[in-house]
């Protein structure tokens, strides 16, 4: 009786559990709520509209005046700027530019950057006036779609429809050349923030890479062999810290040791490089700084009498540029040298104190706003720069023209406008100015599928280069919870640096600095300096760090943090500032800076969440916005160092009374691919990725796309269930005529008659009418369907170009085109055209033999160079046939190994016959148990009439079924809790002697089709130089007997085959050798006899069969001075 | 239930001295494995079908098939027919004789499908392979044995092509369109396009040619005459958008499913054997009610045995669909419940597509299979 009783007890309490769960507030709908408001792309967007808004107006006024060096009267001030409308001008006028009509006419989709400029002019009796001009163009801006200054920007489904875009694209991308281009999410460690860190050679590092408006510089402090030096690309060598603090002001070697702390086993390491400053002499300010000038780096350039004192500038601009010196008062900066020492002290001493470079809070992400203000910037400033040097070129000139207008120089100029361009298309960042030189920055957007465009944009590309052999910044990290997808990454050399955002991550941008740092001085910061060195490390107060910056120190952190996030949570301070205890280093770091990733979270008091019932009922009645959620204090964004401070409870029920937040729903840990996975936390966690490789390897264009039995919440909220990319497939776990082995599977012919698994491959073919130099034109003619060839021009139109619907063979000619015969020249406008003579130019399509394609669509349009360009796009709908790829969505793929007619198909008691048939081998050593539960919940879903989610980790909170409902369902309609029925061959007709697991699993095509890699020829092109058969498919190439190969005949004795394969049916050549001299003579044909030109007759002349290669071997040879010769014995 | 207690004696152990020194008939267990498919919890056991003659040869039990018995057992039992399902009970044969005919049902017996679509014009998103093959799937309620087949150098005539055309056109301003079968229009004069580089005024004495040659209108001919040719009517085939038009012609020949499933003449078909549901002990109250609960098909009920008393029965063993809950009441309770299958009773189901009604299939199955025999009859003389 006793385990009964235990027994009922435990399922008291699961009930009980299970109860207090479905009592917690259900918060899921908060998701569908935020990504309303975010949009799946919004990282992006909000990072250009930031830009676009902000950004430009900042680094324009940090720029605004741009004054003539000869004439300073001479100016041009810009007071003003922003981004227009996209538009184009076309012969004069502007027009207004929709992102389909760029991607269709091959051009850029950018807007005008307008600027209000007020400047000076001189007139013809050198009067000067000051001038004012609104909206003056000085470039133009590619622009992301559905930013806020795109013409999609708030247009609802039928506007949308009408501008002939998608509704369900997400935008965030750019349009470059009719080529639509992603600029990827950048990962790079963070500005202006200390790290600790050891370098190669074991040596305890601290760096600090500032960037500033102004300057970026990266400054090392190196603890080398127990002594402290600076590392400064400026200087020569390394400099010995204490010179540099003397050399700022801090003559006392106390004042030093006092700042570090006073704690022995400090001083005890600073103690050597005091030694050292004192054994070099160095005791004043004056002596370091002459010490310092002695290393500063001589540049190559510029005038001698500007290197003086260069040192101090140095160390007042370059050196730690985030801290900023004020009428030459450098104690900020040796204070930071202190905190940075005492920081790699402490490291010393203990090396948890080290700092973690791959930690996700030493991270930002640099997103295309960053990026594109970055390449704005550099641009912008050399327009100003060459327009200054043109100003100045003119009004040196003596003899100049009266009247002068110094906007000419910096108007409609192209240095932006080609600079932007260049760089988007190219993806290669090369700014000098900021010392950047970053390659593939930007990818064409991965069309193949709706789920891998998405995916392309929340990708992160990795700070280091794919090659190294790390093993750190691969592994996946603690603190990536809730911010990066821990299953998205690629497979092979880039795994574990390329991430992707989860799916509630949000990237913050800059926030107003200036009063948040008179806020913290308001609620009881003390300033830094009235602070003495000795106050520095006090114990009982902490540092406040303000974005990297010492603002000063506080004695109740726990209370200021506390009243700074109330202040947040009030919406008194932006809701993305971060507020940090760190309680080892004694600080209090608070950050607004941006590219920091921070999630919602819901906020807990002792573990009770702020969010209640009638909040929830307040949302689903559309009454309250996640914005109100947010404004109310029942929500806060935490970024990830403040999660430290946070203690984050999964569930509601979960929380203790030190609970500080709950967790809004487990699954938006991942992200959106990963989200497509029904039950990946049952699957091996590889099986997940894989499956996420895969999904950029999805189909084309599916006939019939169905939307997943087993869905998932993420599915429903990213609409991949309005845009499936699969098919509910039956599938028959058992093994199946030995054609299903190694994951290969055996498919059913009715259901490929019946279309299953059927696609459209799309193919682009344009051609382009060009204009010429001298005026001629490329001319389009009607074609003449009487003549020789008249069955190649078949489709074509009247208009000599395919017409769609056409059924297009190859050797067809789809662009009946003639190009001039002349076409350089001065132009020729008098000329009748028809004076000019043409050489046929067709169109011939090459597509492989027996492929039946049709022109789905015509598209003419003007190019840039407003060019007539003809698209097709020619379309191919493929059935699956043998070797065809496809995959469900865990992670298993499998090619198709043959397909069975249906009557050979086991069928079950109610008439069902499997689709496709799956060998149960693929199983055990996958563990793929999600796979499983998606067979078991699909087949649940058709039996009774809904669709079952499989959400991640979604049992507890009701988002995915669980097993047990799923087989009582299952039972209630018939069918074994297994999910295995009893099934009779479709051969013998007996009944099986297994039970076999069957039921619907979304099965994906992918791209990889037989048609597109089968490859054979007989006898085909060949290489002109060798004579040899062509490589590779494209083509038409052999296959090559190799090195190996030829060993393995050689081996076996087969010399004939040998000899057919190498030289027979490659290039055999017939060659005239002279038996006297040994070289190669030539045939005549008048004479019909051989000839030896080096004998100068044909007397010892012998006719062989050699490669032609090794007679072009032979011949090479010659011409370098080496003389081959034959030596000729009878066979 | 005496049948029941019968059961219940032969499963009953029995010793081999006790057999007769001459068997007259297989022993139980064997004659059991030889009639019966048991389905266990794990795996269905003797599911193979005995058709050797000599396989009990050793106890001189003869297990060749004899056309008098078989004459006499052999019944077909027609359960449900309706315009176009059938469910027939075929007792007395083996498992490959009703999969003869269920094959033959899916892939060997003709019917009428379009294989031959000619687009005039479509402006519609459904592009024209697509509907091509949406048109091929399409059943055409037509006696296919009034037709030939066709081979590729024959040229389409009223014996062996059916066309059809269809025009539809969304104007502007309306809403969507959709398309149905029932705007197909049955050509009985062939087709009405010409065939390229026929001019259409000039041949005025005889008819212009197009792509059929009929010879006779089809509705002239007696079997269509007052039975015009159709499809079933509410199958949509493309939905149209406003200012979009499709306009084709389709000719559908004969053809069997085998060469592509829009010939099958059934949209399934198939067969189960006849469930066996047999109580091995007395199941009584609790252990009885609870029986009854866990089957989802009702296979069981309860019967009042006087005093208070439950006890299962069971009732409905044809509905059992094998989910093998009542295996899994209790432990050990497959000792309890024995689920079986007859193995020369066979359920079978048949699911017409429409064109001809389910009972004319089967009979025309079992001619193609008289016809496989005699060919075979015929090769071996």
């Amino acid at each position: 009786m006793g385990p009964m009783q235990v027994d009922e007890q435990d399922v008291d309490d699961k009930q009980k559990r299970a109860a207090s769960v479905k009592s917690a507030v259900d918060k899921f709908q908060l998701v569908p709520e935020f990504l309303k408001v975010r949009g799946l792309v919004k990282q992006h967007l909000d990072s250009f509209n930031y830009f676009i808004n902000t950004g430009i107006k900042k680094i324009v006024r940090a720029n605004d005046r741009l004054v003539s060096t000869v004439d300073p009267s001479i100016y041009v001030w810009f007071k003003d700027v922003r981004i227009g409308q996209p538009s184009e001008i076309v012969s004069g006028v502007s027009e207004k530019i929709t992102p389909q009509m760029c991607r269709l006419s091959d051009t850029t989709y950018y807007a005008p950057i307008l600027v209000d400029i007020e400047y000076t002019t001189l007139g013809s009796r050198s009067e000067k006036t000051i001038m004012q001009k609104k909206n003056a163009t000085i470039g133009k801006m590619p622009i992301m779609l559905r930013s806020c200054c795109c013409v999609l920007y708030g247009k609802d489904e039928a506007e949308l429809g009408r501008l002939g875009e998608c509704p369900l694209d997400p935008g965030g991308y750019f349009i470059i050349k009719g080529t639509e281009k992603v600029l990827l999410i950048q990962e790079q460690l963070s500005k202006n923030r200390i790290i600790i860190d050891t370098d190669k050679k074991g040596n305890i590092n601290a760096s600090v890479t500032s960037s500033t408006e102004l300057v970026k510089s990266k400054t090392v402090i190196q603890m080398e062999k127990g002594k402290v030096y600076l590392i400064l690309n400026q200087f020569v060598k390394k400099i010995p810290i204490m010179v540099v603090l003397k050399a700022m002001g801090m003559e006392s070697d106390q004042e030093v040791v006092q700042m570090v702390g006073r704690d022995p086993r400090f001083s005890a390491l600073l103690l050597p490089s005091i030694e050292e400053c004192a054994s070099l002499d160095i005791y004043t300010r004056e002596k370091a700084s002459e010490f310092l000038e002695g290393k500063v780096k001589r540049s190559t350039f510029g005038s001698p009498s500007n290197q003086e004192g260069r040192a101090l500038a140095i160390l007042r601009d370059v050196f730690l540029a985030n801290v900023p010196v004020s009428n030459n008062n450098f104690r900020p900066k040796c204070l930071y040298v202190g905190v940075m020492l005492r920081r790699m002290m402490e490291a010393m001493l203990n090396k948890d104190a080290m700092d973690d470079k791959d930690y996700v809070g030493n991270k930002r992400l640099e997103l295309s706003g960053q990026l594109v203000s970055l390449l704005f910037e550099d641009l912008f400033k050399t327009l100003i720069t060459e327009a200054q040097k043109a100003i100045d070129i003119t009004l040196g000139r003596p003899s100049r023209a009266s009247r002068f207008d110094p906007t000419s120089s910096v108007l409609n100029k192209d240095i932006i406008t080609h600079g932007l361009r260049r760089t988007l298309s190219t993806g290669n960042f090369d700014v000098k100015r900021f010392k950047m030189h970053r390659k593939g920055m930007t990818q064409v957007l991965a069309r193949l599928s709706f789920i891998g465009s998405l995916g392309h944009m929340t990708r992160i590309s990795p700070q280091f280069e794919k090659s190294r052999k790390v093993s750190g910044p691969r592994a996946l990290q603690p603190s990536q919870w809730g911010m990066l997808c821990p299953c998205d990454t690629p497979e092979g050399e880039a795994c574990g640096l390329v991430k992707n955002l989860a799916l509630m991550t949000h990237v913050t941008t800059d926030e107003e600095e200036g009063p948040l740092i008179s806020l913290c001085y308001c609620l009881g910061v003390e300033d830094l300096e009235v602070l003495s060195a000795e106050e520095l490390h006090t114990p009982y107060s902490f540092l406040v760090i303000f974005n990297g910056l010492i603002l000063g120190k506080h004695r109740r952190p726990q209370h200021f943090s506390n009243v700074m996030r109330k202040l947040r949570r009030a919406g008194k301070i932006g809701e993305f500032v971060s507020i940090f205890v760190h309680e080892k280093q004694r600080c209090v770091y608070i950050a607004s800076d941006g590219g920091r990733v921070c999630r919602p979270l819901v906020i807990a008091d002792k573990g009770i969440s702020r969010i209640k019932e009638h909040h929830m009922k307040e949302l689903l009645d559309g009454v309250r916005t996640f914005d109100d959620f947010l404004r109310d204090g029942l929500i806060e964004y935490l970024d990830v160092n403040e999660e430290n401070n946070a203690l984050i409870a999964l569930y509601e029920g979960e929380g203790t009374p030190d609970t500080t937040h709950i967790e809004i729903e487990p699954f938006t840990i991942l992200g959106v691919c990963a989200g497509l996975i029904p039950y990946p936390h049952h699957n091996q966690s590889p099986r997940n990725t894989y499956q996420l490789c895969r999904m950029d390897t999805l189909l084309y264009l599916l006939v019939y796309p169905q939307r997943p039995l087993l869905t998932t919440r993420t599915i429903e909220l990213v609409g991949y269930d309005k845009l499936g990319a699969g098919q509910n497939a039956t599938v028959a776990v058992m093994s199946y005529s030995g054609y299903d082995i190694e994951d290969a599977i055996v498919m059913n012919k009715s259901s490929l008659d019946r279309g299953f698994g059927r696609c459209i491959v799309l193919k682009k073919y344009s051609a382009i009418r060009q204009k010429y130099e001298n005026g001629a034109l490329d001319r389009i003619l009607r074609p003449d369907r009487t003549g020789p060839g008249a069955e190649r021009v078949q489709i074509l139109d009247d208009d000599g170009i395919a017409s769609p619907g056409e059924i297009i063979r190859p050797n067809d000619i789809y662009v009946n085109k003639e190009t001039p015969l002349e076409t350089g020249g001065p132009i020729n406008s008098s000329a009748d055209p028809k004076d000019c003579k043409y050489r046929s130019a067709k169109q011939t399509y090459k597509g492989p033999e027996g492929e039946t394609c049709v022109v789905d669509r015509v598209a003419l349009c003007a190019d840039e160079l407003s060019n007539l360009s003809i698209k097709l796009i020619i379309r191919h709908t493929r059935r699956p046939e043998v070797g065809d790829k496809f995959s469900s969505r865990h992670g298993q793929k499998g090619v198709c190994g043959t397909i069975i007619q249906q009557e050979d198909f086991p069928f079950s008691e109610r008439g069902i016959c499997p689709d496709l048939i799956m060998n149960p081998h693929g199983f055990p050593s996958r563990m793929t148990v999600g796979k499983m539960i998606e067979l078991l919940g699909g087949k649940a879903g058709v039996s009774c009439g809904r669709f079952h989610y499989g959400s991640a980790f979604g049992e507890p909170s009701g988002h995915a079924d669980r097993v047990e409902t799923i087989s009582e369902t299952l039972v209630k309609h018939g069918f074994s809790y297994s999910g295995k029925d009893f099934l009779y061959s479709g051969i013998t007709g007996s009944p099986l002697q297994a039970y076999i697991f069957m039921g619907p699993i979304y099965y994906q095509k992918l791209k990889h089709m037989v048609l597109d890699k089968m490859h054979a020829r007989g006898s085909g092109p060949r290489v002109m130089l060798t004579r040899q058969p062509t490589e590779g498919r494209a083509r038409n190439g052999g296959l090559r007997v190799g090195e190996m190969e030829r060993d393995c005949l050689i081996a076996y004795g087969a010399s004939m085959l040998i000899f057919e394969r190498l030289m027979i049916s490659s290039d055999p050549f017939e060659v005239q050798v002279c038996r006297v001299c040994g070289l190669l003579g030539y045939y005549n044909h008048k004479l019909k006899a051989g000839i030896c030109s080096t004998c100068k007759n044909g007397n010892n002349i012998s006719t062989m069969k050699l490669p032609y290669a090794c007679k072009l071997l032979i011949q090479e040879l010659q011409s370098m001075n080496i003389v081959p010769r034959l030596k000729l014995a009878e066979a | 239930m005496a049948a029941a207690q019968e059961e219940k004696r032969e499963e009953k152990k029995f010793l081999i001295w006790d057999l007769p020194d001459v068997p007259d008939k297989l022993p139980p267990h064997l004659e059991f494995a030889r009639t019966r498919v048991q389905c266990n919890l794990d795996a269905p056991v003797h599911t193979e079908s005995i058709t050797y003659s000599g396989a009990y040869a050793s106890m001189r039990v003869d297990n060749s098939v004899q056309l008098d018995f078989f004459q006499e057992n052999f019944r077909v039992e027609v359960k449900r027919l309706t315009k176009d399902d059938m469910e027939v009970d075929l007792i007395g044969i083996d498992p490959s004789i009703a999969n003869a005919f269920r094959r033959i049902l899916i892939a060997e017996l003709p019917t009428m499908a379009i294989e031959k679509v000619f687009i005039a014009n479509n402006t519609s998103v459904i592009q024209d392979e697509v509907l091509a093959h949406r048109l091929g799937l399409i059943p055409i309620a037509v006696d296919p044995r009034l037709f030939e087949y066709i081979s590729e150098n024959d040229s389409p005539n009223e014996k062996n092509t059916i066309v059809f055309k269809l025009h539809a056109h969304c104007k502007r301003g309306e809403p969507r369109l959709t398309v149905k079968t029932k705007d197909l229009i049955w050509l009985p004069n062939g087709s009405e396009y010409l065939l390229e580089g026929q001019n259409p005024d000039s041949s005025s004495s005889s008819k212009p040619k197009t792509y059929t040659s009929f010879s006779c209108s089809q509705d002239s001919l007696p079997e269509f005459a007052n039975n015009p040719i159709s499809t079933l009517p509410d199958i949509t085939i493309a939905r149209l958008g406003p200012g979009q038009e499709i306009e084709f012609e389709a000719h559908a020949v004969k053809g069997m499913g085998k060469t592509h499933a829009k010939w099958s003449p059934v949209a399934t078909a198939w067969y189960r054997m006849l469930p066996e549901v047999v109580l091995l002990e007395d199941v009584e109250d609790k252990d009885a009610e609870a029986l009854v609960k866990a089957c989802p098909v009702k296979v069981f009920d309860i019967e009042d045995i006087g005093n208070g008393k439950k006890k299962a029965k069971v009732t409905r063993p044809r509905s059992c669909t094998l989910c093998r809950e009542c295996l899994r009441v209790g432990e050990e309770w497959e000792k309890r419940v024995s689920l079986r299958r007859v193995k020369d009773h066979f359920i079978f189901t048949i699911e017409s597509t429409g064109a001809l009604p389910p009972e004319v299939l089967f009979t025309e199955a079992v001619k193609i299979l008289e016809n496989k025999c005699e060919r075979v009859f015929s090769e071996l003389s």
